[in-house]
């Protein structure tokens, strides 16, 4: 069930906030043993507090499910990583925690998730792995992989993600779920373990669209704590998402229909845009011509950016701490090469690297410049349209396994999702059909719908119309 | 650029990271292979164009300087892996003179 639909029952009196998370609870134990989604969970602390819920906020009496990058008080904070699985509770909540609590809802469960964030199939978790509930041979997307299978198994009503290159949208579209990336600065990231503090940004994953715009209303807004978050009014979410598209300007951007794409996702989404057509949207071809230099822009910025973030996970002041070291040098990188993965370690290598001296302008100042680039290329884009619609993935989720040992296959897959969060601007994943693609039959395809800087209300409103 | 060989062991000391064998070979390959990706990049021109640090339209904001509430010291160590006196403890860092 929904959050539109449980808020109706808990405020008609036919359910309370404590039978809902039994419900879940139930569900999984059901199904999540199989699935993987959730790292941990504490029903008894979360039914605490669902005994005095107040059921006249917006969120009142709901669980929302957490990704295990987001702090919140009391709870363990992975990140899927080794580093932080044994020896970490959170001290604080994140801001958008405090924000959803102010909202009445009760935050339950840690989902899993690539380690760090750093991934498209959540099978960089170094603690477990999470299958797609539509095919348990195949990933779930990621990295916020837990949270979109949990919502999509219906063993979480909603969660919250984090989107550094996709994270959300992806994820959201292989299991078939709503999720919303928000524009750079709409919602704080105070409490989100930092992965790419230009680009990462915290969102929601729901099973409709009103959903993502309820929890988007609770967490958006101003926060001292977050320097780069905007001190710009939000507008009420919910006002104008019946409205349609009559009369909109939608661009479907010719670089993101090239060779590559899966012929099953085409058709979807193709699909998808001409439904949109047909309510009164007007559909005409733009072109995005840095696109196909996102790729490379985006893995020298967000690891030159993670290297610096994850040299704070030295062994001192939390998590792992290699037993018996020479010296304080020897405790980092012993603590360090026990406690990361092998991609956390890759980039980490790789952002090093593109910021040592003699590197640095060729890699990393370049790319910044580039970045310039492909942030023009939506400006210029979104004098023309309202919104940008595309596919999200070239394909549907793949079989767990398929890009062992292959990183940059995997990188390239990010595509579709990684310029959004370059330009800093709103993304979101709505679901548009099913396709058959490698032996698999009937895997979830998304439509993204990509609009200008602080214009989710927008993209919700033709997200609600697809 | 043409730069894509990089001494990976070399760069993980400067990470403070401890490789074995089987990651640096492993490694290798990945990392030059990603690099040779990027080198795309050096086809366009860059020229006079403004580097883009954050996409956020948000410069030095400044707050007035006032003390807020901050974590506890036990909140804080609570999750040190080692600690005496409340404080946190680490291997000696300073040698003898």
């Amino acid at each position: 069930m929904t959050i539109t639909q449980l808020r109706q029952q808990l405020l008609a009196g036919e359910t309370t906030s404590t039978a809902i998370l039994q419900q879940l609870a139930g569900e999984i134990a059901a199904r999540d043993p199989q699935t993987g989604a959730y790292l941990s969970h504490d029903l008894e602390s979360a039914i605490a507090e669902a005994a005095h819920a107040d059921l006249s906020l917006p969120l009142g009496g709901i669980p929302i499910a957490i990704k295990d990058n987001i702090n919140v008080l009391g709870q363990p904070c992975t990140c899927g990583s080794k580093f932080l699985s044994e020896n970490y509770t959170s001290p604080y909540d994140a801001s958008v925690v405090k924000k959803l609590r102010a909202a009445g809802a009760i935050p339950f469960g840690r989902m899993n998730q690539d380690e760090f964030a750093m991934g498209s199939a959540t099978e960089n978790s170094a603690l477990q792995i999470t299958r797609n509930p539509h095919d348990p041979q195949r990933i779930p997307g990621g990295s916020s992989g837990g949270s979109a299978a949990a919502v999509a198994d219906h063993t979480a009503i909603a969660a919250l993600g984090s989107d550094t290159g996709g994270s959300i949208r992806q994820p959201a579209s292989h299991c078939g779920v709503v999720g919303l990336k928000p524009s750079y600065g709409r919602v704080s990231r105070y409490g989100l373990v930092a992965f790419a503090s230009s680009l990462d940004q915290i969102g929601p994953l729901t099973q409709s669209v009103d959903d993502a715009a309820l929890i988007l209303q609770a967490i958006a807004g101003y926060d001292p704590l977050d320097s780069t978050c905007l001190d710009v009014p939000v507008p009420d979410y919910l006002t104008n998402i019946n409205d349609g598209v009559r009369g909109m300007k939608l661009g479907v951007p010719k670089e993101y229909f090239g060779t590559g794409i899966d012929p099953g996702v085409r058709k979807n989404v193709e699909a998808a845009i001409q439904k949109l057509a047909a309510q009164g949207a007007e559909i005409v071809e733009i072109s995005l011509p840095h696109s196909e230099h996102a790729v490379a822009t985006y893995y020298v910025i967000a690891p030159a950016e993670a290297s610096s973030n994850l040299s704070r996970f030295d062994g001192i002041r939390y998590g792992r701490r290699a037993a018996n070291p020479t010296d304080i040098l020897d405790l980092y990188k012993k603590s360090r090469e026990e406690g990361f993965g092998p991609e956390v370690k890759r980039r980490i290598i790789l952002g090093t690297y593109v910021l040592s001296s003699g590197y640095y302008d060729a890699y990393y100042s370049r790319a910044q410049k580039v970045r310039t680039l492909i942030r023009r290329d939506f400006e210029t884009a979104f004098q023309h349209v309202d919104a940008i619609v595309s596919p999200i993935a070239p394909t549907p989720a793949r079989r767990i396994g398929a890009f062992a040992n292959d990183p940059l296959h995997e990188y390239l897959s990010d595509i579709f999702t990684i310029s959004a969060n370059l330009a800093g601007i709103p993304g979101i994943s709505v679901p548009c059909g099913t396709t058959d693609f490698d032996g698999g039959t009937h895997l979830p395809v998304g439509l993204q719908i990509l609009g200008p800087h602080l214009g989710e209300a927008k993209l919700l409103q033709i997200a609600k119309a697809v | 650029m043409s730069h894509s060989h990089i001494d990976v062991r070399y760069v993980a000391n400067l990470a403070r990271l401890e490789l074995s064998d089987e990651e640096v070979a492993l490694f290798q390959p990945q990392l030059e292979a990603i690099l040779q990706h990027v080198e795309a990049l050096t086809q366009l021109n860059i020229d006079g164009i403004e580097p883009t640090a954050h996409a956020s339209p948000v410069f030095d904001r400044m707050r007035a300087d006032i003390p807020h509430e901050s974590l506890p010291p036990a909140a804080v160590l609570q999750n040190a892996p080692d600690q005496a006196q409340g404080q946190i403890r680490v291997p000696k860092v300073v040698t003898d003179a």
